[in-house]
């Protein structure tokens, strides 16, 4: 798959934003007073809302793009675009009331936190419910994406509550956090080196109907030249380097910031000193999201070369 | 357009409109692809776009497009088959299920799988969700463009009876196109579907596909042993051969 950088963009700064707003609905410890219940909630916002207009980028027209909350019954992207508005909404909502009496209102952050795991789900399921790409259709793009979307806003709060606390706890929860959500990553991994369109029986003699008959071949594209589905679905680019860039999501967006936690949190250091490691895991992430979608064979291919096309 | 949008795909369809592709007699020549392009650029929706025709990377959207496949028997020398590939009309279609805003949707009166261009947003999900490669985004127009079993000549009454049917069909030059209600058990292409062992493309992704391709027919297998080879020329012919042979030979 074509791994456009808009929707790799947005899948990794909403994870984080959605991520933090559910450390901020969860009632997750932060400052107190009016700069933090502006500032926080609006980076959550901000992070999320930077996602979702890059993901508008990759829309042929974007002026449409609220027709998208009116499918919700059967489109995962249409139940994506609505969670992600009232969560929003829900956060504002909750943002004014924390700056306005200082309280930080359970029973409206509950639904927050709750909105935002719903969110990041929809947005996984976008792809996990891609049958025609052996690789995503599976439970663990969820998880993943939840993980994920979890640990960076945990990072991300834990960061930001440095300014205030002097505890060091949450820098050991982070250890845990990176590792176990990593380890679903390296799970995904595995399951996609021996998930391929041949091990779920798609080969191009099914999307031919010939293989009755004897072993198939393509020997001429439709014409010369590429297309849409060519440029979009038979992307190979991404191939060719997996190992390398595996290794390097893993050192950047795995490695480092564990060291960063473990230091702290041995050395009982402030926590301020997990943003630097929020920033590492993002950019470990933008890696990884690359390889999410570059690696990913689609049926289509099928049609032009078969494996490796 | 008096439709409601929905992206739930119908219970079942009236008919089950679709092609028959007969894989044993398209040559191969394009001609479907032609007459496609020429018919939908001006039909339903917006054009179909050709950017840089003729240059060095010329691109454009597509509704049908012709692959050619190599097919190699354990026991016969390989064959070619030509493919045909447009959309396929599909009874469970997913690329209609995944659209956010209700621009793809299935005729339940006749099971047409359409594209309504004034609400796509160009996302390109149903794209990725069809296994076939049925689904072309148009690079000028950023709306999806797929198939639309030539909805505005199937039912045109302003044009003569004879071409009331998709322009890949009525083009094709060798009858290797056909076109009916798949759902009727009794028309021309059902019973053509029967006869021929008409199949489903890619049957594991579950789509249901509504168009069926007809296998090549199974070709004759030459006896390689007894095949027969070409009499040596007489050295010395007899007759008149002989006679003008030797009045030849005398002039020198």
């Amino acid at each position: 798959m074509h791994p456009a950088i808009s929707v790799i963009f947005f899948t990794v700064t909403s994870g984080a934003g959605f991520g933090l707003m559910f450390m901020i609905g969860a009632g997750f410890p932060l400052p107190t007073g009016l700069a933090a219940a502006f500032f926080i909630p609006a980076l959550a916002g901000l992070l999320s809302v930077a996602g979702l207009i890059s993901s508008t980028f990759h829309l042929g027209h974007p002026e449409r793009a609220w027709r998208a909350f009116s499918q919700w019954r059967s489109s995962w992207l249409s139940r994506e675009g609505i969670a992600a508005v009232a969560t929003l909404s829900l956060l504002g909502l909750y943002a004014l009331i924390w700056m306005i009496s200082g309280e930080r209102l359970a029973w409206l952050g509950v639904p927050v936190a709750a909105g935002s795991l719903l969110t990041v789900y929809t947005t996984a399921m976008i792809y996990a419910q891609l049958k025609t790409v052996p690789h995503w259709h599976t439970a663990l793009t969820p998880l993943c994406y939840l993980l994920f979307s979890l640990t960076s806003g945990f990072l991300l709060a834990a960061g930001l509550n440095g300014f205030v606390s002097a505890s060091s706890r949450s820098a050991g929860i982070a250890v845990l956090a990176i590792v176990v959500t990593w380890a679903c990553k390296y799970a995904w991994w595995k399951r996609a080196e021996t998930t391929s369109l041949e091990a779920t029986g798609s080969t191009m003699e099914t999307a031919t109907g010939l293989g009755s008959i004897g072993r198939v071949r393509l020997l001429e594209r439709p014409h010369t030249g590429e297309n849409y589905l060519t440029k979009e679905m038979v992307h190979v680019i991404g191939r060719k380097h997996a190992a390398k860039l595996r290794m390097l999501a893993l050192v950047i967006g795995a490695l480092l910031p564990v060291l960063i936690a473990l230091t702290v949190w041995l050395a009982a250091a402030s926590t301020l000193w997990l943003v630097p490691a929020f920033i590492a895991l993002t950019t470990g992430l933008f890696i990884e999201r690359w390889l999410f979608f570059a690696e990913a064979e689609h049926a289509v291919s099928l049609y032009y070369g078969g494996r490796g096309a | 357009m008096g439709r409601k949008p929905l992206t739930s795909l119908p219970q079942s369809t009236d008919k089950s409109l679709g092609l028959v592709i007969d894989l044993d007699t398209c040559v191969g020549c394009h001609a479907c692809v032609i007459s496609c392009k020429e018919w939908n650029t001006g039909g339903y929706g917006s054009p179909l776009a050709d950017l840089d025709p003729y240059g060095a990377e010329p691109v454009g959207s597509f509704l049908n497009r012709i692959h050619t496949f190599e097919v190699t028997p354990e026991d016969a020398p390989a064959s070619i088959v030509h493919f045909p590939k447009s959309c396929l009309h599909c009874a469970d279609a997913p690329c209609v299920t995944v659209c956010p805003t209700g621009a793809s949707y299935k005729r339940s009166e006749d099971g047409i799988v359409l594209v309504d261009e004034s609400m796509c947003i160009g996302c390109g999900l149903c794209a990725w969700a069809c296994p076939y490669g049925a689904r072309e985004m148009d690079p000028v127009e950023n709306v999806m463009k797929k198939c639309t079993l030539c909805v505005d000549r199937i039912y045109n009454e302003n044009i003569p009876e004879v071409d009331r049917e998709p322009a890949c069909v009525r083009t094709c030059p060798a009858g290797a196109r056909h076109f009916g209600d798949l759902a009727d058990p009794n028309s021309d292409v059902s019973r053509l579907v029967a006869e021929r062992g008409g199949m489903d493309l890619m049957p594991e992704m579950g789509t249901a596909p509504v168009n069926k391709y007809l296998p090549p027919r199974p070709k004759i297998k030459p006896d390689c042993t007894s095949a027969p080879t070409v009499a040596p020329a007489a050295e010395n012919p007899g007759g008149f051969l002989g006679w003008l042979d030797q009045a030849l030979e005398k002039l020198g």
